[in-house]
């Protein structure tokens, strides 16, 4: 019996030892998407072929742009012999052909189990191409820890953003720059914040930035790798900055690029959960008001208005709704706190991650204004999730696609957030931070309530 | 500016016409080239997968099995099983101390709750490494529980797509021959190679049903356990998309002396000569008319619909790459009876026999490439100027962000292709992404209308 299953809370059925549609993704996975997000880098999987693959087929599927991800694509031989050769061969034909400014380096189980020790091959590589008298420059070469059987894909993610600042981030002359590490959000998001940011006068950094690589504008020319990204010369200034904004509730207290700047270099670190909602966004915006020393921008404020009166707006609509909430540990702390504001019952709060810490973040954000605690389950799959959602009469699906058979199942709306949207369009252009976010989720929630009414009303009404 | 073919790719980007034709291929991918291609575990799951009364359980690490849960359109008409992702979800502490007593548990709970006719068990990279006896936890488990319970191995790293293929084959060649070949008809076929994507082996299945030819089993599209065990049964094998299932053929033919052909239910002409050699084969004259009767009646229902498209499409320019080259040829005479020309084709696992036939199938000028990536497929759409590229989810974008038109004609597609019928949907769909008005607006296309507008501006001041 696995330590993950062993550890969750109570179960209604099971444990069970299988895992059945799975309500996560691997590991190195996020580290490429976190990577991606890096300006002129290359996402490198150390391991077989068909991993970078089918997570170029995955991703691209959700985003709708190239995905590139090299591999040094393991044969039998170089997994009992060792990765080595394959992986210094396959970062020359990637520095070659792409002159990337850097390549993201992940390892995989398979390199992570034949024991390949990556960062001092990376090392050998430098120096041996250094004496080559290869005429192509040189990138800088950033490596993770990412087997699959460690984490989600939330833990590669988080730990490749550790990972680049731990390796690029340096001493600095203290600069007013705010560095922003927002998690896993889409690229509306994240243009979104750094309207936010340029509205307030900061000079923010933000990191991983997928707003251009992952939806990028059709152009004249064809990129090898996509424009936009955190740029490393930011990266590296991460050091100077006055603060650290980290987000992502079950975050806090660990081991993470925040807390690293802040004890490499002195910067101060808050750790707040996803800006979603009204409250997790006011203490974004509150923190952004302190750093800046201004007012939140009237246009921000206006935003906020009308988010409180559209909540008044459509509070019938949605009051006393059962909803069950699934994704990302972060995410669904964050949509829980949204949740819990407009009225909405959660009723089950699932993740696929499994840190330990997605009870007592629900508990932060929804116990004052729950009625009742929602039943909170985390290292779970959908198996799982369908059975625990049976006895619970939900009204509301709230997650990413891959509850849609749930959804279809148990007759029911699904309101399609975050990662991946594989059966809409659009996903890439999903808000969900801040205000703005705010506003488009209540929009659609509510939305999906009247579509249904009215599908469900042999009436027909077309006033409602 | 760096070239973008790597030298040590070189000979395996043949331009048709330039030289003798030679071409390498069935190589290991070269590492950080970015191939399309997967992995061994890949292959072996995507000709499984359709198996729709089995268990299908990976053992490895969540990533597996989250990638492969209910991706293709593999349609069933019964038990849908295959459409749930099964995984032992292997953490660091299996990793240690070894996966095989939770392999054992995983397969026991599933099996008790599903009541599979069959369980194949896949073998994952890691799996391969830490060595658990996947044979020995799968001869317990079958033991115990009573049905088939195969080990598939297909450890990523042993190989490419085609070692998958063939991991598959071999899993599958265990269940043949242990089921009852009673009252089976002497005209009889097993389909190979056909994973009923959006329904098409129902068209097959109808076609064959006319000519009055039983099929035994369908290998894998709407696949069943039962009926592969009894497959030896059949007069002949019909395999199509011969990388995946050619070696179940050649094993099938081996030891139970089933005769087989090759034939491709892509476009019209393919479409034709596969039934007509199924009829052929049976030697039985009233088959072959009602073969022509089916035929003519089916073209003639078609040929009026596709003029409009062929019309509007005539003398555009279409890119091929997709993961086998037998679908090639079908795409390179479908894209013909359309009046396009071909200008790129190349596969992901083609073998020498199948680019030498797709080279003396293709016009002089045409690229032939193996074993692609990213930054030569976006090099080639651009040099040839094409207006469709027909590949998977993976070419998408490269052809969308080159602002030319795409088919998906990969396991994902929801759209049948194959038959008669499929070829009407093909020049729907081809004439859907060439004929949009929205490539006139990108911006590669305005500054070529200005270079236009400048090159009859110069002629006319001369």
């Amino acid at each position: 019996m696995s330590a993950v299953r062993a550890g969750r809370p109570k179960a209604k059925a099971g444990p069970y030892v299988s895992t059945t549609n799975a309500c996560k993704l691997c590991t190195p996975l996020g580290a490429c998407l976190a990577f991606r997000g890096v300006e002129g880098a290359v996402p490198f999987l150390h391991g077989s072929q068909g991993c970078a693959t089918y997570m170029r087929r995955y991703i691209i599927s959700h985003f709708r742009e190239p995905m590139d991800i090299a591999s040094s694509s393991l044969g039998e031989k170089h997994a009992i012999y060792g990765g080595g050769p394959n992986l210094k061969q396959g970062l020359k034909n990637v520095l070659c052909k792409y002159q990337p400014q850097l390549i993201g380096v992940a390892t995989t189980c398979l390199t992570e189990t034949i024991g390949d020790d990556v960062p001092r091959l990376v090392k050998e590589f430098i120096r041996e191409y250094e004496t080559s008298g290869d005429p192509s420059p040189l990138p800088r070469l950033v490596t993770v820890s990412s087997p699959s059987y460690q984490g989600t894909h939330m833990e590669g993610f988080h730990r490749a953003v550790r990972a680049l600042v731990d390796q690029l981030a340096q001493a600095a002359a203290p600069t007013a720059a705010v560095n922003l590490l927002p998690g896993l959000a889409s690229p509306a998001d994240i243009r979104y914040l750094k309207e936010i940011l340029a509205d307030f006068g900061l000079a923010g950094i933000i990191l991983p930035d997928i707003s251009e690589t992952l939806d990028g504008p059709q152009e004249t020319t064809y990129h090898k790798i996509p424009a936009g990204g955190t740029p490393l010369a930011a990266i590296a200034a991460m050091g100077g900055s006055q603060a650290t904004i980290e987000c992502g509730a079950t975050l806090k207290g660990q081991d993470t690029a925040g807390q690293l700047l802040a004890d490499r270099f002195g910067v101060k670190l808050f750790q707040i959960g996803l800006p979603m909602g009204l409250r997790e966004t006011d203490l974004f915006f509150g923190l952004l008001e302190m750093l800046s020393g201004r007012e939140t921008p009237r246009q921000h404020a206006l935003e906020r208005g009308r988010l409180l009166d559209a909540m008044v707006d459509g509070h019938k609509y949605v009051f006393d709704k059962r909803a069950v909430v699934y994704g990302e540990e972060d995410l669904v702390v964050g949509l829980t706190a949204f949740l819990a504001e407009i009225g909405v019952r959660p009723v089950l709060c699932a993740s696929g991650g499994d840190t330990g810490r997605l009870h007592g973040a629900i508990t932060a954000v929804g116990a004052d204004l729950l009625p009742e605690m929602p039943e909170v389950r985390g290292g779970v799959d959908f198996y799982d999730i369908a059975e625990e959602a049976q006895g619970l009469a939900p009204d509301l699906l709230i997650g990413h696609s891959k509850g849609y058979h749930l959804a279809k199942k148990l007759q029911i709306p699904l309101i399609r957030v975050g990662f991946p949207i594989h059966d809409r369009f659009g996903g890439q252009r999903l808000l969900h931070l801040g205000y703005r976010g705010a506003q488009q989720l209540l929009d659609r929630l509510i939305n999906a309530i009247l579509a249904k009414k009215q599908a469900d009303s042999p009436v027909g009404y077309g006033y409602l | 500016m760096e070239p973008v073919i790597f030298s040590e790719r070189a000979d395996q980007i043949h331009r048709k016409g330039s030289e003798p034709f030679q071409l390498a291929c069935d190589k290991e991918s070269l590492a950080g080239a970015v191939s399309q291609r997967a992995c061994v575990f890949c292959g072996s799951r995507v000709v499984l997968y359709p198996i729709a009364d089995a268990l299908h359980l990976v053992h490895g690490p969540i990533g597996c099995a989250a990638y492969t849960w209910d991706i293709r359109g593999a349609l069933s008409s019964g038990p849908e099983l295959h459409r749930l992702s099964f995984s032992t979800d292997l953490q660091e502490k299996d990793v240690i101390f070894g996966g095989e007593e939770k392999l054992y548990q995983a397969l026991v709970e599933l099996i008790d709750r599903h009541k599979p006719a069959a369980a194949f068990v896949y073998s994952t990279c890691i799996v391969g490494i830490i060595g658990d006896d996947l044979a020995g936890v799968c001869k317990k488990v079958s033991e115990e529980k009573g049905i088939p319970v195969i080990p598939v191995q297909s450890e990523g790293f042993k190989g490419n797509k085609r070692a998958g293929y063939n991991a598959a084959c071999q899993a599958m060649f265990q269940l043949v021959g242990t089921g009852s070949t009673e009252g089976i008809s002497p005209h009889s076929v097993n389909i190979l190679g056909d994973f009923n994507l959006a329904g098409e082996i129902w068209i097959i299945r109808d076609y064959f049903r006319r000519l009055g030819i039983e099929v035994v089993a369908n290998i894998t599209g709407d696949g069943r356990v039962a009926d592969i065990r009894r497959a030896h049964g059949a007069a002949l094998n019909v395999v199509q998309c011969s990388g995946a299932t050619m070696d179940l053929a050649k094993m099938m033919q081996e030891r139970y002396g089933t005769p087989f052909i090759r034939v491709s239910y892509f476009g019209v002409e393919d479409m034709a000569e596969s039934l007509y050699e199924v009829a052929r084969f049976f030697k039985d004259p009233e088959m072959l008319e009602r073969t022509r009767k089916l035929v003519r009646e089916e073209l003639a229902a078609l040929y009026p619909r596709l003029q409009q498209y062929r019309r509007a499409l005539r003398g555009k320019k279409a890119a091929i790459y997709v993961g086998g080259a037998f679908k090639a040829f079908s795409l390179i005479k479908a894209f013909r009876l359309l009046d396009m020309q071909v200008v790129l084709v190349g596969s992901q696992t083609g073998t020498t026999m199948d680019y030498q036939e797709l080279a003396e199938i293709c016009d002089d000028g045409t690229i032939i490439v193996d074993d692609s990536n990213p930054l030569e497929l976006s090099s080639f759409l651009q040099e040839q100027e094409v207006d469709i590229f027909v590949g998977g989810v993976k070419e998408r974008p490269i052809a969308y962000k080159l602002g030319v038109g795409f088919c998906d004609h990969n396991h994902e597609r929801k759209e049948p292709l194959e038959g008669f019928v499929g070829m009407l949907n093909f020049a729907k769909e081809v004439y859907t992404t060439v004929m949009s008005p929205v490539w006139r607006f990108l911006p590669r296309r305005q500054r070529s209308m200005v270079q236009e507008a400048a090159t009859a501006a110069e002629g006319a001041g001369s």
